[in-house]
């Protein structure tokens, strides 16, 4: 049958009837910031992802990459900006390929706007475009259902207020890309420290003519004091309920298996903080 | 609140409607859109020693996303000499909604003040922690929003320390962890200073296995301890931080401290 | 002709439909403000070595509409204390005669030791707490400014809930938001206090009024600003902002695609 189908709402009012919650996303807090400057643009953010009032992660990164000088900050429900820049990236890609052209920053604004008001705010994305083009440098916002500005200076997140009383007070006309760079991270700094949904550091990308730059923690005003305690313990404090020894020969059934170098080297691409 | 506009007269009133509309008082119960309740997040922890007890709370005062200050103290000197409270050897700490901690505190202080004054001689913490339970459950429909902890030394010298629910229930403990981060603290708590789930390393297997036994922990363990367990709140907790302050009780005294945390 | 006294000289109900009587009911449950109707939007306040400074703009809002643009905010109570007021109108009114009466009473029985800032603040919070405790709330948000019992600064808020809590920085409503980070970046804590003066204070104050101004859609740019000090309140009730600036608006081209 043509047309819409509208069963899964139906099944999710009852469910919704029922008692079942919607299903928790990580996100929300943020400030995210942006600010023309002569010559280009500046986006910066702040680097904590929130769960309600638990952070979720202390170092996240909310700058994400668009085409190589277009630079989009996130903020709203961390998965929708994740996976909203990367189909658009992904399709700004295959346009320039296409046409053989740079890509432009409207073209970027104007696929994220779009996308967006196709699905009525439900994709829960608040975004900062910023990136420097053949006609300029250029800076957006797009709200998640689909409206979008341009102007010199922007905030956006629920550290925006903090941020924009920094742009109120200090923005001027034709800023170098140094001053520029110290505003936004001023005003993100006003974030982290006057919104409880932001925290941590500050991430700035700036976007020139030539390239683009990506400072990650840029500033970290907020490093954890060490431990007073050592919370190490002894081998054998922890209760073995049962033990079941799996070879080597009988794993490689399943996956491959690489040696380790040594005891020292670890596998995980990002090592935990333990105490030694 | 449709039943609020039928246009309908007082009841008994005079019908004076063209169309005699008919006199029925109003039905149901009125709806009030005013939550007496906020919460102003933080969090609260107490341990007991041998002879002392610690209580600890971090001093930011929050409303939604907005930090109301950086300096709300949660932790309460009770009775004592005065409005500094000088003399006093119990500390109540509450969170959760502030205005009820303040009316709480002011309650029970003004009681223990008057104990003195009435019998001639301090309370003990455990005659004011039944009285505290006591002041909780008289508002039991209309309950002081708030989770207090109280601590003192006892009548044998030792540390007490008397946690509370909104309602009055209370019971005594070792250590209590309360606010935002209760839930992130208190595992912490019982791990460390109740040694739950660590066992005598080689004490065997199964049936053999020995728990390690808890020990009332020195002084300098706990202040450590304390510090560690809010340092790491304030990581993962976006209401905790801004700053410390602890008391510690013994039989000297209140010593009162201030470790500044971080404020983001 | 109706025959019905109480009909006469009222609309008729055939011809305007029937009068919402509930207004009228007296057996019915007590009806508290249940929502502020009438309302002024932000306070800021700020200590600084020698007093403290506090404003808010002058307009009081109906809803959208800025149905009163010459509504006085701050309240001198006597020469150590200023209250200034955010949230429901007439429920400020209110707090303005309970003062009032509070002043005279005090003026007739003690000489020596006029209330300070404060006392005033702990009565004020009691005022508030009890309304929220009879579920009677006075729908408002106060900052109390001034000096306390050894003449040092003194600001402390009180909101509808009774909450109360002090800091070297204050602001309600709006200016919670977009004010207090200004306010924080010059007192980050007490200690800082002691190293700001009266001109700094009224600087950022200012600043303050300003930025609220750009931001806020319930604000205006007449306002009112008062020093407390030992040696008395200076309170200004007719400021108007002043450069004020707009240059971000030059090179705005539309929202998107638009070049021209």
């Amino acid at each position: 049958m043509p047309g819409f189908d509208f069963s899964n709402h139906n099944r999710n009012a009852a469910l919704h009837a029922q008692g079942v919650p919607l299903p928790k996303a990580t996100s929300t807090g943020t400030t995210i910031v942006g600010c023309l400057f002569n010559g280009g643009v500046v986006i910066a953010a702040d680097t904590r992802a929130t769960s309600g009032p638990i952070v979720a992660d202390k170092n996240c990164e909310k700058l994400h990459y668009i085409a190589p000088q277009i630079w989009c900050a996130g903020a709203g429900t961390a998965a929708d900006t994740e996976f909203t820049t990367a189909i658009i990236s992904s399709n700004l890609e295959l346009h320039a390929l296409s046409t053989g052209r740079k890509p432009r920053v409207v073209t970027c604004m104007t696929m994220l706007k779009q996308h967006l008001f196709r699905y009525q705010g439900y994709i829960g994305a608040y975004l900062v475009v910023a990136g420097v083009d053949p006609t300029g440098a250029h800076l957006f916002t797009v709200h998640a259902h689909g409206s979008t500005d341009k102007l010199p200076y922007v905030t956006m997140g629920s550290g925006s207020l903090a941020a924009m009383s920094v742009f109120e007070t200090q923005w001027k006309n034709d800023l170098t890309k140094d001053a520029a760079v110290k505003l936004c991270s001023d005003a993100i700094m006003a974030g982290i420290f006057n919104d409880l949904g932001s925290g941590s550091n500050v991430d700035v990308a700036i976007i020139t003519e030539e390239k683009a730059t990506l400072l990650r923690n840029f500033i970290t005003p907020n490093v954890r004091q060490p431990k007073e305690r050592n919370y190490r313990f002894q081998r054998g404090t922890t209760a073995i309920l049962n033990e079941k020894l799996i070879t080597r020969e009988e794993i490689s059934k399943y996956i491959t298996v690489h040696e380790l170098e040594d005891d020292n080297v670890t596998a995980a691409a990002e090592t935990m903080d333990v105490d030694q | 609140m449709a039943s609020v506009f039928t246009g309908a007269p007082p009841q008994g009133g005079p019908g004076y409607s063209f169309k005699q509309t008919p006199t029925v008082a109003l039905s149901g119960e009125r709806q009030h859109s005013f939550y007496p309740y906020t919460d102003n997040g933080g969090s609260t922890l107490g341990i007991s020693g041998a002879d002392f007890t610690i209580l600890a709370g971090d001093t930011r005062s929050t409303h939604g996303y907005n930090i109301n200050t950086r300096y709300a103290p949660k932790l309460f000197k009770i009775g004592g000499e005065g409005p500094e409270n000088k003399g006093s050897r119990i500390v109540l700490s509450v969170v959760g909604f502030a205005a009820d901690g303040d009316a709480l505190k002011e309650r029970l202080d003004t009681i223990v003040k008057m104990y003195k004054y009435q019998h001639g001689k301090s309370i003990t913490v455990a005659a004011c922690a039944q009285r505290l339970s006591h002041i909780l459950y008289n508002k039991r429909f209309f309950p002081y929003y708030v989770h207090a902890i109280l601590g003192g030394i006892d009548e044998d010298g030792k540390g007490a320390l008397y946690s509370y629910d909104p309602v009055g229930s209370y019971e005594r403990e070792q250590c209590r962890a309360a606010g935002a981060a209760a839930s992130l603290i208190m595992p912490f708590l019982d791990n460390q200073v109740n040694l739950k789930n660590q066992y005598e390393p080689g004490s065997g297997t199964g049936h053999d296995l020995q728990a390690k036994l808890a020990q009332p922990l020195p002084r300098k363990d706990v202040e450590d301890l304390v510090r560690d367990a809010f340092t790491s709140a304030v990581e993962r907790h976006i209401e905790v931080g801004d700053g410390l302050q602890m008391m510690i009780i013994t039989k000297d005294g209140i010593e009162e401290t201030f470790t500044p945390l971080k404020k983001d | 002709m109706n025959h019905f006294p109480q009909a006469w000289g009222r609309p008729r109900d055939d011809v305007y439909g029937s009068y919402d009587h509930s207004h009228f009911q007296t057996n019915g449950p007590n009806q508290h403000t249940q929502s502020p109707i009438v309302t002024g939007t932000s306070v800021v306040a700020a200590k600084f070595k020698d007093g403290v400074v506090i404003a808010a703009d002058n307009l009081a809002s109906y809803g959208s509409l800025a149905r009163f643009t010459d509504v006085k905010r701050l309240r001198k109570f006597n020469d150590q204390v200023v209250v200034g007021f955010g949230g429901d109108v007439s429920d400020m009114q209110y707090l303005d005669r309970l003062l009032l009466s509070l002043d005279i009473r005090e003026n007739y029985s003690s000489t020596e030791n006029p209330l300070n800032a404060k006392n005033l603040h702990t009565y004020l919070a009691k005022v508030m707490y009890k309304r929220r405790s009879d579920f009677n709330p006075l729908w408002n948000h106060l900052l109390i400014a001034g000096l306390d019992g050894e003449d040092k600064p003194f600001l402390a808020s009180a909101d509808l809930l009774g909450t109360t809590f002090s800091s070297p920085t204050l602001a309600t409503g709006f200016g919670g938001h977009l004010a207090q980070p200004i306010l924080r970046k010059l007192l980050p804590d007490e200690a800082s206090v002691e190293r700001v003066s009266e001109e700094q204070a009224v600087e950022v104050v200012k600043e303050c009024m300003k930025v609220l101004f750009y931001r806020d859609a319930r604000s205006m740019d007449k306002y009112s600003i008062a020093v407390i000090k030992k040696d008395g309140v200076e309170l200004k009730e007719d400021e108007k902002l002043e450069n004020q600036s707009w240059a971000f608006a030059e090179r705005i081209r539309g929202y998107g695609t638009q070049t021209a």
